[in-house]
């Protein structure tokens, strides 16, 4: 092989090489990706049962029950929509009544979602804005307590 | 008073670091010695302004001054010391506070032991440093300043977020930042040769120590927070793929890739431009680390204040040093003289693969990290990307690279016989077969993965040890003469050497807990028992206790092998006197696993919800990272990178390249 043949070679092996990342990314990015939902935006959007998912909103205030075992049912609202969870699991220690929480999971056929994954966190960030402020206006909101 | 004269030292360190910035610069673009010697003191007086600042803040700190608005919204007199002292570095202020004073130590540190620079690199080095530290000194005093007085002053403190109370993190952010900015010298490099147009390999000698003094920081930053991550958060992962643990991997994979570059530049004269675009994009990213995490875009307990001044600022400064570089290189860089070229199969050839794998992984971390962020900007959606996709993506490519790593170290310079570096790693790869086969008889029933990952790491651990072997003649001589000539080999040899074997038992560590993790989530009461793993654990009794500075709950467990008690652990449900509550995990550590008890909340019936796990092996994860940054010092320490050796040198190596 001449000079510039090798020098093809280690730039074509190159930009193959990226070119299966790329490939790799984007393929994952399509199949991996968890959209963030309001219960409104579930409705909104007819996000269909099975579909992974992470459920954000308030966790409702008298909501909680614990039952058998490790399971806990609650309902998380954004104060138009409200929808039931249920989870299997340790709840975090943030995690109270009233206040913010993100469930990963999807929904069953009877439109209970089940939640392998709750976090709690105090902060808007983790809200839609529109609802943030929505929680705000109505004085519901308790704001990003530490 | 002290808390004035901290502020007062910061906002001179800033007029010093501006001096610096601009006098060493024009003195070396108009051949002025007296000015480009100036930056030396510049750099010396910045550095002890600083730390004076830095010293105040940490005497308000450790005295309860509440009269600072910072240790009143970050600290509590009845905090112990140790959080007191990390206390300082556990908020917004304090923290970038503490960057500026690592900077000015690595700029320091440049000053006082780059004697054998040649006069104009080195005044263009600090000059960039300073540029680096005027930006961000502006952004303390500007928008972040620590040392706001309160009037009148509180008589007790808000409290230190209680997650952030623990010894392994009160080390993690110093180790850090240490990496972060440490990759700011190698940036400064970079942009001082482009000015200068000369990179040789001297400039790659006088940069490699830096990058791995950089990149053992790095590394060691990077496990404390992952252990702290295992055992505070109590979730029994040791990685989440988060934002803020992704913004500290990026600069870690670039400056892999630059430290192995680097050699290349050093050994060989090549891959010069690619080594500059590397030291560049190095600091780039830890610049945008430093923004993720610092800017509240992200939130998590990093994100100590959501202030979009503060992001603002902080972007800009992004744009600026990133744009600036970026734009330096564009245009300089073609001036820059192209090295020899070399044939694909050869130690160059192994290394410019190691950087293509570990920029490719890079690129695909980033836009993982980046892409939910910039997708919520543009159409308002929220998107997690997970676990999942890093898996899919990370994994793969980073596969190639671990599989070539004891290959691409055999090879030899400009021209190698692959068939014989094969050859060689024969012993090698029987010892990986058969560690594989060993695993495959004790673990036939679980994933068949967890066998072929473990012989990855085995192949990698003593794919690592040939070279070594060979050199030493193992075997082929008696011991006493093997282990002088052990001695007498290069200590980047050696550090090299147990680097790569590091990465195996890392490797080793990591199928082991993500294909053998067992979890198990249950109610209890006291008396109960399960099965967790090997093990048998026992729920003895739940009792109130009391500490310093919180109140909490205390569950006892024991743990049995078989029928015999090995130990007791305990998991904690704390509550902080000012804020917060935190779960411990109760931990018990054994040569072949952990068992992981968490203790949660009341159930129905009346019992407690436990969570368990056993993670197999997972200790050997933060022992490779140990490793590794074993390795780093030693290759650190190797002669070819102290003091004096460059500068006998310097007359025949220093010279241009042209």
């Amino acid at each position: 092989m001449t000079r510039k043949q090798k020098r093809l070679a280690v730039i074509l092996g190159g930009l193959a090489m990226l070119g299966v990342a790329a490939g790799l990314v984007l393929y994952a990015l399509r199949d991996t990706i968890v959209f963030f939902y309001t219960p409104s935006e579930v409705v909104q959007k007819n996000v269909q049962p099975g579909t992974r998912m992470r459920l954000g909103g308030l966790v409702e205030k008298g909501s909680v029950t614990k039952a058998d075992g490790a399971k806990v049912n609650f309902i998380i609202t954004d104060m138009t929509k409200t929808m039931n969870v249920s989870y299997t699991g340790q709840l975090p220690d943030l995690f109270r009544e009233g206040q913010g929480v993100v469930a990963e999971g999807s929904m069953d056929a009877s439109g209970t979602f089940v939640a392998d994954t709750v976090l709690a966190k105090h902060d808007e960030k983790y809200m839609p804005k529109d609802v943030a402020d929505r929680l705000k206006a109505q004085g519901v909101w308790k704001g990003s307590a530490p | 008073m002290i808390a004035e004269v901290g502020h007062f030292a910061l906002i001179l360190a800033l007029g010093v670091a501006l001096f610096q910035c601009v006098v060493p610069l024009l003195g070396a673009h108009c051949g002025n010695r007296d000015m480009m010697a100036s930056a030396v003191p510049a750099a010396l007086i910045q550095l002890i302004l600083i730390y004076v600042s830095f010293a105040a803040l940490m005497h308000a700190y450790i005295t309860s001054d509440f009269s600072v608005q910072n240790v009143f919204e970050n600290s509590h007199s009845t905090k112990p010391l140790l959080y007191k002292i990390s206390g300082v570095w556990g908020n917004h202020e304090g923290s970038m506070l503490l960057w500026v004073f690592i900077l000015a130590l690595f700029g320091g540190a440049v000053a006082l032991f780059g004697d054998y620079l040649p006069p104009s690199l080195k005044a263009r080095v600090l000059a960039v440093q300073g540029s680096i530290g005027t930006a961000f000194l502006l952004f303390i005093v500007m928008t972040s300043n620590p040392f706001v007085r309160l009037d009148p002053p509180p008589i007790e403190g808000n409290g230190l977020n209680p997650l952030l109370q623990d010894p392994a993190l009160a080390f993690h952010p110093p180790f850090l930042y240490a990496g972060y900015v440490g990759l700011s010298v190698a940036f400064s490099f970079a942009i001082a040769a482009l000015i200068d147009g000369k990179v040789d390999a001297a400039w790659a000698r006088w940069v490699r120590p830096w990058t791995l003094a950089a990149w053992m920081f790095l590394t060691i930053g990077i496990s404390m927070g992952s252990w702290w991550a295992y055992y505070e958060l109590g979730w029994g992962g040791w990685w989440f793929w988060d934002p803020v643990e992704n913004a500290s991997f990026m600069p870690w994979l670039v400056s892999t890739a630059l430290l192995h570059s680097a050699i290349v530049v050093e050994k060989r004269n090549a891959l010069k431009i690619w080594t500059v675009l590397l030291s560049i994009l190095a600091f780039s990213l830890s610049l945008l680390g430093t923004f993720l995490v610092r800017s509240g875009v992200l939130t998590s307990v990093h994100a100590f204040a959501v202030d979009p001044q503060r992001g603002f600022f902080i972007l800009t400064i992004l744009c600026l040093f990133i744009g600036g570089g970026l734009t330096l290189f564009a245009w300089r860089a073609p001036n820059l003289k192209a090295g020899g070229f070399f044939s694909p199969i050869s130690r160059e050839g192994g290394l410019v693969l190691n950087n293509l794998f570990l920029c490719a992984a890079c690129a695909a971390v980033l836009i993982g990290t980046l892409y939910p962020l910039g997708l919520e900007t543009i159409t308002g959606e929220k998107i997690s990307v997970g676990p999942p996709y890093f898996d899919l993506t990370f994994g793969p490519i980073m596969l190639p690279l671990l599989l070539l790593v004891p290959v691409g170290a055999l090879l030899s310079w400009k021209r190698a016989d692959l068939g014989a570096a094969l050859q060689r790693l024969w012993v090698a790869a029987a010892l990986a077969m058969g560690t594989g086969l060993i695993v495959l008889m004790f673990a036939h029933r679980g994933p068949w993965l967890a066998p072929v990952g473990i012989s990855l790491g085995a192949w990698l651990f003593f794919g690592s040890f040939v070279d070594l072997a060979n050199r030493i003649a193992l075997f082929r001589m008696d011991a006493s003469a093997s282990f002088s000539r052990l001695m007498g080999l290069p200590r980047s040899v050696l550090g090299m050497t147990l680097a790569h074997a590091g990465l195996g038992v890392m490797i080793v560590g990591i199928v082991c807990i993500s294909l053998w993790k067992v979890e198990h989530i249950l109610t209890m009461k006291p008396g109960d028992r399960t099965d967790v793993g090997n093990y048998t654990v026992e729920f003895v009794s739940e009792t109130p206790m009391t500490a310093e500075n919180y109140t909490g709950l205390a569950g006892r467990f024991r743990v049995y092998r078989g029928d015999q008690e090995i130990a007791n652990v305990i998991s904690e449900k704390r509550n902080f006197k000012p804020s917060g509550n935190t779960t411990e995990v109760g931990l018990l550590q054994t040569m072949f696993g952990d068992v992981y008890v968490v203790m949660g909340d009341t159930s129905a019936d009346g019992g407690r919800v436990v969570r368990m796990y056993y993670n197999p092996f997972v200790t050997l994860i933060w022992a490779g990272a140990f490793i590794m940054f074993v390795g780093g010092g030693l290759s650190l320490s190797d002669r070819r990178y102290r003091v004096g050796a460059p500068k006998r040198r310097k007359t025949s190596l220093g010279v241009p390249a042209e």
